[in-house]
């Protein structure tokens, strides 16, 4: 779906990205992961061509986005911001319907679908003709995303799309992410250094570096099978939680897909007579999981 | 002293429909100039937003031109574009395009980054960007800048009479010339409340929320353009002829006022300043103006006088006027200003003007040329007896009388001398000798009877034909209330004149006024 090669960007002579490749799947999320200044901001932006690269190259369905023009190729691919950028002159909708606009769309159908996201992403009928400022930072996000889902592109680029939010808006909206149908059809590019989350969203993480990819593979693979001391390091803090959020309550295969991170959270409101056996029975889950793990 | 007792409001009910003209030639002159400075200014700064390396030459050059004096400015204005509207308004322009400019780039620039970031990746093209995203936000900035524009448009515009462009400032400046205070607030306190009303106007639309802002903006250049379409209304008539005359003599009675009342001239006739009403004549703007008939320009310019055969420019012989306490302090003063006495008669004035005011020679030498022909020339004595402030008027021949003075009292008396010359009119000059600024200046009888005493119409009628009878008059009165002494007439006479080309005088066969009003009555 998404195939970079060989990107590199300098920016007065010091790379900021230094030759990266990497492929995303289509319906794949990716999670860029790393400190500020490490490069994966930038990474992000070339791929809307909000920044040009020095050198490399960069598909989209199997086409040079070079060789399209910019505008055309931005409405295809919907970008969430960090600070929302929404726009403080227009009211939600307006905010909403910006790409719809551009792209021409009937007013009935411009109203349809953005009642339709209203609806999905749990924002209120009566603030379509609030303001940005009027709204909480959570509101505003999910205003955001509303904007860049709303002509159905098929990549999503999200850069730090929930970093000014506080802890608990935080969880709720990673929570709702995850369990939006729209989201689950496309193509994701997320930008982070917040490791828990880049493990909570990502299908596959790039770990990046002083604009190199460091190493590239699934969460478990980061946690398990790290290729150097850098991501070891750089995992090293959280590493317990990390682990009990990867280990599934049940065998594979088994329903539901909880992980024992999950199971033990709800444990602590339980309270009934068998929470000892479910206790138990979470870390005997947990480490099956982790003996089935490759050894470092 | 008619005048003092009227009241302002009788004034301006009395001058309504002049008030009412000028009133709306200042506003469409602020307008007019207000929309190009917009239409350039707004471009120029989305430009400079662009080309962030330009915008320091940028607001550099406007801020230079935000600082070239107004008088300057709308001097420089004439040789490039004559008199009237046109220099009016680019000096104008000139004027408003700073604060259109900065706020534009201000505005543009302190869009959040985050915002224009936003606006790029949905996919906007450059000009939806600055339509849909830049402009409405930048609007309130841009908008505070159009607000300071139009106060100082406002205030400047006063200045555009002194070109022929009308406006207020015709009320302003023949106020100040003709010591008429009623007039002076009849076009200040006009111009103070547009200030103000245009002020509050648009810092209304200023605070209105974006969303009704979309709506006003669609409006403000509507009724911008209504505005400034004020100018043209008053100017639609035309006539055969175009007169110009100073703010000055528009309102006199041995002016345009005695021209309309005695002779029935009417004319279709523009306010102009002096200073460029002459090069206007010769250049075929105008056709008739209100002249000095000792002027140099008559003679550079190849204007003729027109004969006043029903008399109404009263004799203007001028003579210098001192304070008494300074006459006996500087017992020696009397004498030696008298020497000047019957030694200037009209055409020798005009002759010096023409050298100062044409070729352009200073003061100081035609004077001294003048002293040393007629063997009145002496060095300078460096005396340290006191010092005598000399005054004069804002125009050469007061230029060059002062340094014939000075001369004279350095050259036969101890006394040291200081000259205050370029004192703005009558009013202004007078004020600084009875408050003790100065201690003498040339006068004019006329002036002194017409502008100072302002004494009854009976009282005028009787003596305006008789020059000694005039002198005397004022002589007396000035003694007897302001303890100020008329000294012996110089012998030239400075009336006010009407001047025309001396072809088309001749081409239409007009020697007198009365021959101007039947061919302006022909049809």
């Amino acid at each position: 779906m998404i195939k970079v090669e060989q990107l590199t960007k300098v920016f007065n002579s010091v790379k900021a990205v230094d030759d990266i490749s990497f492929e995303v799947k289509e319906g794949e999320n990716l999670v860029l992961l790393g400190t500020s200044g490490c490069g994966k901001t930038t990474t992000l932006k070339m791929l809307n061509r909000l920044i040009e690269p020095t050198s490399g190259q960069i598909f989209i369905n199997g086409k040079n986005i070079q060789q399209q023009p910019p505008e055309e190729l931005r409405r295809g691919i919907g970008y969430v911001l960090q600070n929302n950028g929404l726009f403080p002159h227009y009211t939600v909708a307006e905010n909403i319907a910006v790409v719809p606009q551009l792209l021409k769309w009937g007013k009935a159908k411009i109203d349809n679908r953005v009642n339709e996201l209203m609806e999905k992403l749990h924002l209120p009928v009566g603030y379509l003709n609030k303001y940005p400022h009027q709204l909480s930072g959570g509101q505003q996000q999910r205003v955001g995303l509303a904007r860049a889902l709303v002509a159905d592109p098929p990549v999503l680029l999200m850069d730090e799309p929930f970093g000014a939010l506080d802890n608990v808006t935080r969880s709720k909206i990673h929570e709702e992410f995850k369990s939006l149908d729209e989201l689950k059809r496309k193509t994701i590019i997320l930008v982070t250094h917040d490791v828990q989350e880049a493990f909570e969203l990502g299908d596959r993480i790039c770990l990046m570096d002083k604009g190199k990819i460091i190493q590239e593979g699934t969460p478990a693979e980061l946690l398990f099978n790290p290729v150097n001391d850098f991501v070891k390091e750089f995992l090293k803090h959280q590493r317990l939680q990390l682990e009990l959020k990867l280990a599934p309550q049940l065998p594979k295969g088994g329903t539901p897909e909880a992980n024992v991170w999950e199971g033990l959270e709800q444990l602590k409101f339980d309270g009934s007579k068998n929470s000892q056996a479910k206790f138990e029975q979470l870390m005997a889950a947990f480490y099956n999981y982790k003996k089935a793990q490759p050894h470092e | 002293m008619n005048e003092q007792q009227q009241s302002l409001w009788s004034f301006m009910a009395q001058q309504h429909d002049k008030l009412l003209t000028q009133t709306l030639q200042h506003i469409g002159l602020t307008f007019i100039s207000l929309i190009i400075a917009v239409l350039v200014g707004l471009p120029l700064g989305i430009f400079i937003s662009r080309r962030k390396k330009l915008s320091g030459t940028v607001l550099g050059v406007a801020g230079v031109l935000q600082t070239i004096p107004s008088i300057a400015l709308l001097g420089f204005m004439i040789p490039l574009l004559g008199i009237g509207a046109k220099p009016a308004i680019v000096a104008l322009l000139l004027y408003a395009l700073l604060p259109i400019i900065r706020n534009t780039y201000m505005g543009i620039t302190g869009v959040d980054a985050s915002v224009k970031e936003a606006a790029v990746a949905m996919g906007m093209t450059k000009q939806q960007i600055l339509l849909k995203v830049e402009l409405p936000l930048a609007m309130p900035i841009i908008l505070a800048g159009i607000r300071t524009a139009t106060v100082i448009n406002v205030g400047v515009a006063t200045l555009a009479s002194y070109i022929a462009a009308g406006g207020l400032g015709e009320f302003i400046f023949g106020g100040i010339s003709l010591n008429n205070t009623n007039m002076i607030l009849a076009g200040a306190i006009p111009a103070a409340l547009l200030a103000i009303v245009f002020d509050f106007l648009l810092s209304r639309l200023q605070s209105l929320n974006l969303k009704k802002l979309k709506a006003a903006t669609a409006a403000l250049p509507v009724a911008v353009l209504l505005m400034a379409s004020f100018y043209f209304i008053p100017s639609a008539y035309g006539g055969k002829l175009t007169a110009g005359f100073t703010p000055e003599f528009m309102g006199r009675q041995d002016g345009n006022l005695g021209l309309q009342s005695k002779y029935g001239l009417k004319i279709h006739t523009i306010v102009i300043g002096d200073a460029v009403m002459y090069k206007a004549a010769y250049e075929k703007e105008l056709d008739v103006i209100s002249g000095y008939s000792t002027d140099g320009r008559l003679k550079a310019y190849d204007l003729v006088v027109l004969q006043d055969n029903k008399r109404i420019f009263p004799p203007y012989y001028a003579a210098p006027i001192v304070r008494e306490d300074a006459l006996q302090h500087f017992p020696e003063l009397e004498n030696t200003l008298n020497m000047l006495s019957g030694k200037i008669n009209d055409s020798v004035m005009t002759e010096l003007n023409y050298r100062t005011d044409y070729l352009h020679q200073t003061p100081g030498r035609v004077a001294k040329d003048f002293l040393v022909a007629k063997n009145l020339w002496r060095p300078e004595r460096n005396g340290h007896a006191g010092t005598v402030r000399i005054g004069s008027k804002i125009f050469g021949e007061q230029y060059i009388l002062a340094n014939m003075y000075s001369m004279l009292i350095k050259g036969y008396t101890d006394y040291e001398v200081a000259t205050k010359t370029g004192l703005g009119g009558t009013k202004i000059c007078f004020d600084a000798l009875t408050n003790n600024q100065i201690d003498l200046y040339p006068e004019y009888t006329g002036t002194g009877l017409l502008a100072i005493i302002q004494p009854d119409k009976k009282t005028v009628d009787s003596l305006s034909v008789d020059k000694d009878k005039t002198y005397s008059y004022v002589k007396n009165v000035f003694t007897k209330y302001y303890h100020i002494k008329w000294l012996q007439p110089i012998g030239f006479n400075n009336a006010y004149a009407l001047m025309m080309r001396k072809k088309q005088a001749s081409q239409l066969n007009v020697k007198t006024i009365s021959d101007l009003k039947r061919y302006l009555d022909s049809k």
